[in-house]
């Protein structure tokens, strides 16, 4: 039967496709049989059913839904840089079929009525699966812990002041001790606020040149060896958001090694870019963590291949284009990732030969998952049919414009990746095709 | 094009030829002052907008001067009164005044950077007069002109710049221009003014202020302005001048003949001592005048002007030593 995208039938099958499982990519065509959201069946070779409708893969990999554990849809307060449906879009466009959602929106993430908001505006729009963290701290002030409890039970998958560190010690333990009764993690934001100071990029060879103000590198390491240490105490389960250093690799590796509970990502530019390129001072290349050394950019590398760190996150942060037309020192930290995520991993990973393209999409769905203990991220039999297809071939050129996202501002605007995402499908239904 | 970029935003960006275009035209516009009629028809009909977004006195007098001399048409434009304060970007801004055709804008902003982007924005020239800590390219030529008149050729000359080097733009513009020809740099400083990575421009760096001047033909002194930092960058003022002020007794180590220079404005009894500021040692008022005929030059070349033009006064000087 014809295959029509434009009535995608409850049971179908996608024939012809390269099958991305548990780490690894197959070499042999294979198939996948999805009913009614669902995948009924899947396998190397041709469908043994004939009567269904076929969409020929190709020869496209096809790669469980990615899982994007970082990412800011600013809806409530800040609808002017993205909402849940545009950032859901931008999310598709990536090949993501599941995100969480930083609280730092405005008022912050810090009740119940707030989450089940947040997941209505997602159910509302049906382009990805939403799983919103909640803010540690009530207005994320850094003060008292917010109602964990009732928090989880509204649809929370964890906790998080992310945007800013939590400065005191005590209350970042308490938090790590109640959210380990609820069997969630607690996400570091991690910077020392009076090391940072007013820095606005890495402190280094280029803050010095520019006469920019340095972040240096030691608050990200003292604060997270501070939460390493409180995770070690408390028993509780430590997320670190955005590694950036050196120091943090080798503080996360031994604790590991130690059996403390501390899971990590990575964002795609961390591995990608490095602080010289704020040399014509574009605030499209400052964010929080900042961009570092190529020391830095080999260590997390490094860390993710060995697994020490868990996965790749986007740390997607939309801003208007305005606010990223300021002076560097004065613009807003952050830039959009979602859409470019995946081909920006694949160009600087995949095709330098550090890792297989299957190792990359494990990082960026089934271990992206399990930090939050998400019921996603698994291409297999019964399971739900989120899935993409990718054309590890096709090179293009990334225009902010044609980005989904509300925000364009992409610091790989002009660059050439190497790899595509083609389709992706969420629950078997189509939530993204190219050029469309 | 005697200077290949439109704009002047550091000299950074400037060749040693060009450096020394700008301070030999520099020269033969300083030998208009000592006539009686001090001023040029050479940009008469052109309008040159001074923009100050961050507030500064003398760079500005100096600019107005500058310009008035050359019969400049002039629009000052400060931050205090402007829209800026009502929420306007510094593009919407600097793209309105662009509107009312005008030739050239002499940018002082408290971001680094700012000048940079609105040469790349506007059409007209953009000359930087201070952006941030990064660059003050005006005051660097004006100290290097100072350093000629009294050293000829600066090739192997021993400049120690003493301060706050991480927050000063006048290090780092003095780092660059100094460095292209071929002096030697030294800057020194308590290591908290003083980021590690400045070695990698080419300097010395020495905390021992005795040390620091031993050698030295020129001591370039910073304002230090503790009131804008955080506490803790400093002990305080008395602590700064006992450590690294410029007091005559400091200029007992040095050799006879090093001289003494300060940006302005100084802080009396802090950087720099007032028998040293009011001694034989100082050229700092020489500083002044030249900053005068540094932005002439750099204004009439960054408008086309053909620095052959300028007559004897100014080719004769300095040549041959470089």
């Amino acid at each position: 039967m014809e295959w029509n995208w434009k009535r995608i039938p409850a049971e179908y099958l996608v024939a012809n496709v390269r099958l991305c499982r548990d780490g690894t990519l197959s070499e042999r065509p294979g198939f996948l049989h999805v009913q009614k959201g669902r995948v009924e069946a899947l396998g190397l070779g041709a469908p043994s059913r004939e009567d269904l409708p076929v969409l020929d893969g190709g020869g496209l990999v096809c790669a469980p839904g990615l899982v994007d554990v970082h990412v800011h849809f600013r809806e409530p307060g800040q609808e002017e840089k993205e909402t849940i449906a545009t950032g859901s879009r931008a999310a598709a466009a990536g090949g993501f079929t599941a995100v969480v959602t930083m609280p730092n929106t405005r008022p912050p993430v810090d009740d119940a009525p707030m989450v089940r908001y947040i997941l209505d505006r997602a159910e509302e729009t049906g382009l990805c699966r939403v799983f919103p963290t909640a803010a540690i701290s009530k207005g994320q002030e850094g003060e008292s812990l917010t109602e964990f409890g009732d928090l989880v039970k509204a649809g929370a998958v964890g906790f998080t002041d992310d945007g800013q560190p939590v400065m005191h010690g005590k209350l970042m333990q308490y938090a790590l001790q109640y959210a380990r009764m609820l069997g969630v993690p607690v996400t570091s934001h991690a910077e020392d606020a009076t090391l940072a100071g007013k820095g606005v990029m890495h402190a280094g060879y280029w803050s010095t040149k520019l006469g920019l103000a340095g972040l240096p590198r030691l608050a990200e390491d003292v604060m997270v060896f501070r939460d390493v240490e409180l995770a070690r105490t408390t028993g509780g389960h430590l997320h670190v958001a955005h590694v950036s250093t050196r120091g943090t690799v080798e503080i996360i590796r031994r604790a590991r090694e130690q059996g403390v509970h501390v899971t990590a990502e990575v964002t795609p530019h961390h591995l990608s870019l490095d602080h010289s390129c704020c040399r014509d001072f574009s605030p499209l290349f400052k964010m929080n963590p900042p961009l570092r050394e190529q020391e830095d950019i080999e260590a997390v590398t490094q860390g993710l291949v060995d697994g020490v760190l868990d996965c790749i996150a986007s740390d997607h942060a939309p801003h208007t284009a305005m606010e990223k037309e300021l002076m560097f020192d004065q613009a807003p930290f952050g830039v959009v990732g979602l859409e470019t995520a995946l081909a920006v991993c694949h160009t600087h990973l995949v095709r330098t030969g550090k890792l297989g393209l299957g190792q990359l999409v494990e990082r960026m769905s089934a271990r992206a998952a399990a930090t939050y203990g998400l019921p996603c991220g698994r291409l297999e039999e019964g399971g739900e049919a989120d899935f993409l297809l990718f054309d590890p071939e096709e090179e293009w050129t990334v225009q902010p414009e044609a980005l989904r996202s509300k925000s364009k501002n992409t610091p790989y605007g002009g660059q050439k990746l190497i790899g595509r995402v083609k389709a992706t499908f969420l629950r078997g239904r189509s939530t993204y095709r190219d050029g469309d | 094009m005697i200077l290949r970029s439109k704009d002047l935003i550091g000299l950074e960006d400037l060749s040693r030829e060009e450096i020394l275009t700008i301070l030999e035209a520099a020269e033969a516009f300083r030998s208009i002052f000592d006539r009686p009629i001090r001023k040029v028809p050479i940009m008469r009909g052109r309008t040159v907008v001074n923009f100050f977004v961050e507030p500064s006195t003398r760079t500005r007098i100096s600019f107005e001067l500058a310009e008035k001399r050359l019969s400049a048409d002039i629009v000052n434009f400060d931050a205090s009164t402007s829209s800026l304060k009502k929420g306007e970007t510094l593009r919407d801004t600097a793209e309105n005044i662009q509107a009312m055709k005008i030739d050239m804008i002499v940018v002082r902003h408290s971001s680094p950077g700012a000048a940079a982007y609105l040469g790349r924005v506007l059409k007209a020239s953009v000359i930087n007069a201070g952006d941030g800590a990064h660059e003050h390219p005006t005051q660097g030529l004006l100290d290097m002109m100072t350093m000629r008149q009294r050293l000829g050729n600066l090739e192997g000359r021993k400049v120690t710049i003493i301060g706050d080097i991480a927050q000063s733009r006048v290090a780092r513009s003095n780092i660059y221009g100094l460095t292209k020809l071929g002096a030697e740099v030294t800057v020194c400083g308590p290591p908290t003014m003083v980021p590690d990575a400045i070695a990698r421009l080419g300097v010395k760096v020495e905390h021992d202020l005795r040390r620091a001047v031993a050698d030295a033909d020129v001591l370039n002194v910073l304002r230090i302005q503790l009131e804008r930092h955080s506490q803790m960058v400093f002990p305080g003022n008395r602590e700064y001048h006992l450590m690294f002020g410029v007091t005559e007794e400091v200029l007992r180590h040095t050799k006879p003949a090093c001289f003494v220079m300060h940006p302005g404005p100084m802080n009396r009894d802090v950087e720099i001592s007032s028998e040293v500021a009011d001694g034989p040692r100082q050229v700092i008022l020489e500083q002044v005048t030249n900053g005068v005929a540094v932005r002439m030059a750099v204004i009439y070349l960054l408008s086309g002007g053909d620095p052959r033009r300028l007559g004897g006064g100014a080719r004769s000087a300095g040549r041959g030593e470089d």
